[in-house]
């Protein structure tokens, strides 16, 4: 009668296909964001969620107040300098696998902010899998985004995500990234590394992301 | 149209420099100079009076809110380089009054005024933020928009736009690079 | 016995550990605080003892940026501090330049500045009201307003380009004149707007738990409001009758026929319905502002301050050059201060504008209301419940993008 019924007349009971494929696809169609409001792409965001953009048809619209329950941090707005330490913690809190896109001109390159308060693109901080362009980006832009994540999700192995702790993950950044926090003590363990001279840069010790296929 | 408005800030004027007079009666050495333009009046008054002054004109003359409070840096080759702007507002009258009190950048201390408005207690901690004006008296002086481990004070001209390197890489960079 | 002692005492010391103080920092990071806000909130059980906000999360160096931008750079600037109101950011920024050169601007201009002001406040409180009522758990009141809020969005992007950014304003009039059809649009939206009014009066101002979740809830008296310096509803709400656009009146508001909502109380709920009457002033003053407009220039009469048109530029010489003089020069503005405050969404937004005779600003120090509004929040959350904190955020229409500039 259903869809179930045809398909059970047509296919055998057991199907067989990359495991790849469809742990991808599961968490493709269902993207949490984390409630990363920042500046005036927030309320494009917000925009995105409500009645003419209705993200939930990409399954996406599941803003989580907890990092710990999100899968994709929209970074939608400047990063202020003071603001570079949370960011980053908010997205070390966050459960692999994890995405990050950055939202607007500000995010992504500094925009028209290039002053002493203003981190010049989000990438120094955290690693990015999509820029949306724009200042502030259209709600249509965004979704647009989250659909060139999900084909980049596609694109992923399932090993690459574990969530297993390697501490020298922990520890590590992306290359030309700022310090994890500011003045706590990963930055001061990282100092003496540095007097000791075991890492020449100290905020650029591989980080597990690089492992990572760049679709 | 133009001239309705012209005429109201003449008539505006008339009145702000009604306020100035008496202030003058009050104290002479109140009154150090008065500005006008643009329809509006500036007071630069010497900066230990300001608390009596804002407080007279708070209880004599209905100026019962300040509206802004902000800092000027006219640059470090200047000699009084700091200047403190007093918005005065009426929510009796409707009447705006600026008073200007000049600093030198050996000594930027200034009472602070966040005993007669509390809203001056944010105002001032901005202005000590990105100038360094120190408002002597001020409950609560510290940073306010910027980290508190931020070097230096932003809005001064000397200070570049783009800021030294990134604060916290500071040392870091210092070591990579060898010098 | 000697245990039993210590029972006694480790059950001192629980007691202890329950009644004292309490600490919870709330943010930045955090839904309801309207953007990166960090509250630090002093506790004893549920009840809040004391609030200290901490901001600066969003700095962005803004005033800083204007001392190295010509006057005109400065406009896209401001677009980007308060914005929910980047209109009234433009004004009052342009308005404060206008006042330093002596600029007459065309009675076309001005009421086209009033008709966009007053849609980009309408798009403003849709957020406030939507957001605040959000954090309360009243979930469909935010898809109602901003379908009304996209409405106007797209008057918006039909007159400037931009959804959110617009730039409209420019030193001397507007940056072009309203497209074709934009007044039929705009009638159009002021014909359906009321009965959008009237689904948020029946969804939030009717419904009980709405009431008993704002009614009595940060308070603030009269007398300490002035002191605290708030100004637009969150004054209005505490029985001040002050409205720049009444009382400082600029850009031709005092031709305009419209009230000042006030309230006495100066809870959550009289801030919320000084709101929604003012949803009701605007579309009065916007219907108003379409009788008015009348074909004219839109811009001021100064070739050297104002882009010359495109048509101009392709025939006239004289036009090509005074555009790249503008574009590549600036110009210069003679040496003067001004303080231009006007009637935000929010409150009183003050531009201090300090001119030393180049093309570029000395000084430009904006006074926003939020930031201004939100000093006060420890005296209005002060013995309310920790539930209520989120309440009184949200009536306060607090923009982070404003207070930290």
């Amino acid at each position: 009668m259903g869809l179930e019924d045809k398909l059970f007349e047509s296919l055998p009971d057991v199907v067989t296909v990359r495991l790849d494929a469809i742990v991808n696809w599961a968490r493709k169609s269902s993207l949490w964001p984390a409630t990363f409001g920042l500046a005036c792409c927030a309320i494009e965001m917000m925009n995105t969620v409500s009645a003419r953009n209705d993200l939930s048809r990409f399954g996406a619209e599941t803003f989580r107040a907890s990092p710990r329950q999100a899968d994709v941090m929209i970074v939608s707005g400047r990063v202020s300098r003071k603001m570079a330490p949370v960011l980053r913690r908010i997205y070390d809190q966050m459960p692999e696998p994890k995405w990050v896109i950055s939202m607007g001109a500000c995010a992504t390159s500094g925009g028209v902010f290039d002053n002493y308060a203003i981190v010049q693109g989000v990438d120094k901080v955290i690693p990015v899998d999509i820029y949306v362009p724009g200042c502030p980006p259209r709600p249509e832009m965004l979704v647009h985004a989250i659909m060139m994540l999900q084909d980049k999700i596609m694109k992923e192995s399932v090993l690459d995500r574990r969530d297993t702790y390697h501490p020298e993950a922990r520890k590590s950044q992306v290359p030309g990234t700022l310090p994890v926090t500011e003045g706590t003590a990963l930055e001061r363990e990282t100092e003496t590394e540095v007097a000791a001279g075991e890492t020449s840069r100290p905020y650029s010790v591989p980080s597990k992301h690089e492992k990572r296929r760049s679709s | 149209m133009e001239m309705r408005s012209l005429v109201r800030s003449i008539y505006m004027t008339e009145k702000l420099h009604g306020y100035v007079e008496k202030l003058k009666q009050k104290n002479g050495e109140w009154v150090v100079s008065v500005f006008e333009g643009h329809g509006e009046v500036t007071v630069i008054v010497p900066r230990s009076e300001i608390v009596e002054i804002c407080s007279y004109l708070k209880q004599e003359h209905g100026f019962d809110m300040l509206a802004d409070l902000c800092g000027c840096d006219r640059g470090p080759e200047e000699d009084p380089r700091f200047e403190v702007n007093y918005h005065l507002f009426s929510t009796i009258h409707y009447s705006r009054l600026r008073l200007k009190v000049l600093l030198s950048e050996d000594e930027p201390n200034v009472p602070t005024v966040s005993t007669l408005w509390k809203t001056a207690n944010w105002h001032e901690r901005e202005t000590y933020d990105l100038l360094g004006v120190i408002f002597d008296g001020h409950p609560d002086l510290r940073r306010i928009l910027l980290p508190s481990d931020f070097d230096g004070h932003a809005l001064r001209k000397d200070y570049p736009l783009r800021g030294y390197e990134p604060y916290s890489l500071n040392r870091f960079w210092i070591l990579d690079f060898g010098f | 016995m000697s245990t039993l002692v210590q029972d006694i005492q480790q059950i001192g010391v629980l007691d202890q550990s329950l009644e004292s103080e309490m600490t919870l920092s709330m943010g930045p990071q955090h839904p309801s605080t309207h953007g990166v806000l960090r509250l630090d909130l002093k506790l004893d059980g549920e009840l809040v003892i004391n609030v200290i906000p901490d901001i600066g999360y969003l700095h962005t160096g803004m005033e800083k940026l204007f001392e190295y931008k010509k006057y005109q750079q400065g406009i896209v600037i401001t677009d980007r501090m308060d914005y929910l109101n980047p209109l009234g950011n433009n004004l009052a920024y342009v308005m404060a330049a206008e006042k330093l050169l002596d600029l007459e601007i065309p009675e076309r201009a001005q009421v086209i500045r009033v008709l966009m002001c007053e849609l980009q406040r309408i798009a403003s409180h849709m957020v406030w009201l939507g957001t605040s009522a959000l954090d309360l758990g009243a979930m469909s009141i935010f898809f109602f307003c901003f379908r009304q809020r996209e409405k106007i969005l797209n008057l918006i992007e039909a007159a400037s380009g931009g959804r959110m950014t617009p730039s409209y304003f420019r030193i001397g009039g507007l940056m072009m004149d309203l497209p074709a059809g934009f007044e039929r649009r705009v009638k159009q939206f002021m014909e359906d707007f009321p009965e959008a009014l009237d689904t948020f009066e029946t969804l939030a101002t009717g419904n009980t738990i709405w009431q008993s979740r704002t009614k009595g809830i940060g308070v603030i008296n009269r007398e300490e409001a002035i002191n605290w310096g708030l100004t637009g509803p969150s004054l209005r709400a505490s029985g001040v009758e002050l409205d720049l656009r009444k009382h400082n009146p600029y850009t031709g508001y005092e031709q305009y026929d419209f009230d000042i909502p006030t309230e006495t109380d100066g809870d959550v709920w009289a801030r919320f319905r000084v709101r929604m009457r003012e949803l009701y002033e605007s579309h009065k003053i916007v219907r108003q502002s379409l009788e008015r407009l009348k074909p004219g220039p839109t811009k001021a009469d100064a070739p050297k301050i104002v882009l010359p048109d495109r048509d101009d530029m392709r025939k006239h010489m004289d036009s090509l050059i005074h555009h790249f003089l503008i574009v590549a020069e600036g110009f210069n503005i003679p040496p003067g201060e001004v303080y231009m405050p006007i009637e935000a969404s929010k409150g009183e937004l003050g531009v201090y504008m300090k001119s030393n005779g180049g093309p570029k600003p000395e000084r430009v120090h904006f006074r926003g209301p939020s930031f201004v509004n939100l000093a006060a929040l420890p005296v209005m959350c002060q013995g309310e419940m920790i539930a209520d904190v989120v309440a009184i955020i949200g009536s306060l229409d607090i923009v982070l993008g404003e207070i930290d500039r």
